[in-house]
């Protein structure tokens, strides 16, 4: 098992160093001048000369790699153009909006699918199942931005139970904070759940057709107790798997939802430095969101080998 | 001589298989996602061929006297040699007075050629990528970290990363949302390679000297096709989809071409007053992904019945 976990470990290595350098050339793959990119339209030369200076890009390329990655690791992640604050400030400030609706997601995500998947699977054929069905297909298909303002629409403004958009950090009372996110966070669940029911259903129904499910069955065990310990525990290494491929539909959610409902978290900041052209914020938010999106997926395969003595890479 | 062999042993297979079931096509129309689908599909094409027949003015024509106009309400239309005349705004206008109804159905036109250009180029680019990787063995590790790296960072987030760099428009966003499908299609066909490469009839080509492009095209790459359809479908779908995203999100094709996401983009302002701004073009974007998807799973049932059991 040692083995195999740092094998896993050292495999993530290449994909880490593939996504810095990406990153680090995101920039400097700009067509033209990136000092000039930077600088604006409306710049001066002595203003594009300075940025050029200031980011070191006379340096040779290999010089700026390494004097970036080496600040990288210490935390430095440079400053913003726009916002004049240094990165690594303005990434502080807006975790906690980030993560919040991350976390909520995932809990309402997790709770409403796997029931909903393994009551399809158990009623394979039935009307619930193609309800279920139904749902997934239509969850896949109907964007988060969509969804947002059908709820804002609804539960918001026509029957007003719910603040419209906003956000309120958790020291501000745990009752605004949770109010504020219950609609963020059903809109970002919506793409999770279609995508964790339909696993759930497939794995289980796979499951169900194995030989100890029907000595659990022989011997008189109740319907219940077959489904959920013998069925749902044996099916449970593809959903897990799913949730944490699905992180990635998670974070390019955040992204669309916070603007939707006006969260001042990373997702919201990664559009405005878009627009503003702020590459040293974009940067950063993709090589963040990529690195845990990795190490969550490595972390779930070594959990594996824990948990599930059947694995055996 | 070989070839004409081939030939016979077709034409027989094909016998039988007539014989044990219907064609591929009957048994595709059969299937009521691809019909139902593939219908919608069809429909979604022809309105946007037919765009300038359907009724619609200039989706980019401006006219301050008509703005915020709620759907069914009647207004009152300036020609140009001078004298008015009164026409119903099915779906509204807008902020600036462009008749909604034109742009959703001029929208189309967008999102079909972006859900259509990306599939092709990411399959055309994914294929010839999984081939190579998968066949030839020294190659492969590089270009497989490659695509591990590129599958690291969640497709959305580098699309809006390559949008950054380049000036807005339709070539950037295609772009954008092709280069994170691309790892997925090579994934996909190196797959099939790899258990392919290994068939008797694939050595029996190596042993009587096949060149190796040879091999590819005529042995391994017709075992592809099934696979990559299905999953072309599904690219289309979130692709479709990508672009809504990015341009909702003001990053994606330049405002002033009516797109989707571009009109509920400029429908955001007045969301709680004039929400038929966003309904309308959210309608066709959902019915329109809804039905890739439908023909897609479809698809995927009656040409892949292995893939489908792998959800």
């Amino acid at each position: 098992m040692l083995v195999f976990i740092s094998r896993r470990l050292l495999s993530t290595i290449p994909v880490l160093i593939f996504v810095a350098v990406f990153v680090f050339m995101l920039l400097r793959l700009t067509p033209g001048d990136p000092a000039a990119v930077i600088a604006g339209d409306n710049a001066t030369s002595d203003q594009v000369d300075a940025i050029r200076a200031k980011l070191g890009l006379d340096e040779p390329i290999w010089t700026q790699f390494y004097i970036w990655v080496s600040k990288a690791f210490a935390g430095d992640f440079g400053e913003s153009f726009f916002f004049k604050k240094t990165v690594a400030e303005l990434i502080a400030q807006r975790i906690q909006p980030t993560l919040s609706l991350a976390l909520c997601t995932l809990v309402l995500a997790v709770l409403i699918a796997v029931p909903l998947g393994v009551l399809a699977a158990a009623r394979q054929g039935s009307w619930t199942d193609r309800i279920v069905m139904g749902f997934s297909v239509l969850g896949f298909s109907v964007p988060a931005f969509v969804v947002g303002y059908l709820l804002i629409y609804i539960f918001a403004i026509q029957l007003g139970w719910l603040p419209v958009q906003g956000f309120r950090r958790i020291e501000e009372g745990f009752g605004e904070f949770i109010t504020r996110l219950i609609l963020p966070s059903i809109t970002l669940s919506v793409i999770y759940i279609a995508l964790i029911s339909r696993i759930t259903r497939a794995s289980v129904i796979e499951t169900l057709g194995e030989d100890y499910i029907r000595t659990a069955r022989a011997k008189g065990l109740p319907a219940r107790v077959v489904l959920l310990r013998h069925a749902l525990r044996n099916a449970a290494v593809p959903i897990i798997t799913v949730i944490g491929i699905g992180i990635a539909l998670l974070i390019g959610g955040v992204v669309v939802t916070e603007s939707v409902y006006n969260i001042p978290g990373i997702g919201r900041l990664t559009v405005d430095a878009v627009l503003a052209r702020d590459f040293p914020i974009i940067q950063v938010v993709i090589l963040m969101f990529s690195f845990v999106y990795v190490l969550i997926n490595l972390l779930i395969d070594i959990a594996y080998s824990f948990f599930d003595p059947r694995i055996r890479y | 001589m070989s070839i004409a062999l081939d030939n016979e042993v077709d034409a027989a297979a094909a016998r039988a298989a007539a014989v044990v079931r219907p064609s591929i096509w009957v048994r595709l129309i059969r299937q009521p996602s691809v019909a139902i689908g593939g219908a919608i599909m069809a429909v979604m094409i022809l309105i946007g061929l037919l765009a300038p027949l359907l009724g619609t003015v200039s989706p980019t024509q401006i006219d301050p006297t008509t703005r915020n106009r709620k759907p069914g309400m009647e207004i009152t239309v300036k020609a140009d040699d001078g004298s008015t005349f009164k026409r119903t705004v099915i779906m509204g206008t807008d902020s600036l007075g462009r008749d909604v109804y034109s742009r959703v159905i001029y929208g189309a036109r967008v999102s079909l050629i972006v859900g259509v250009t990306v599939a092709t180029i990411s399959i055309v680019v994914g294929v010839f990528i999984g081939l190579v990787s998968g066949y030839i063995r020294w190659l492969d590790g590089i270009v497989m970290r490659i695509m591990d790296g590129l599958m690291a960072i969640p497709g959305i987030l580098l699309a809006i990363g390559l949008v950054s760099l380049f000036r807005a428009g339709l070539g950037t966003v295609i772009f954008a949302i092709v280069v994170p499908e691309i790892p997925r299609v090579v994934r996909l066909v190196r797959s099939v390679v790899l258990s392919i490469r290994e068939e008797p009839y694939v050595e029996a080509a190596v042993s009587v000297g096949t060149p190796l492009p040879l091999i590819l095209w005529r042995h391994i790459l017709p075992n592809t096709v099934a696979p990559v359809i299905v999953q072309g479908t599904f690219i289309c779908a979130s692709a479709i989809l990508a672009e809504a995203t990015l341009s909702f999100l003001g990053i994606g094709i330049p405002t002033d071409t009516p797109t989707w996401g571009n009109i509920m983009a400029e429908g955001r302002q007045f969301f709680r007053v004039f929400p038929h701004n966003i309904w309308c073009p959210a309608i066709f974007l959902a019915v329109t992904v809804l039905a890739v998807n439908m023909l897609g799973d479809g698809l995927r049932d009656t040409l892949d019945p292995k893939m489908s059991k792998r959800v």
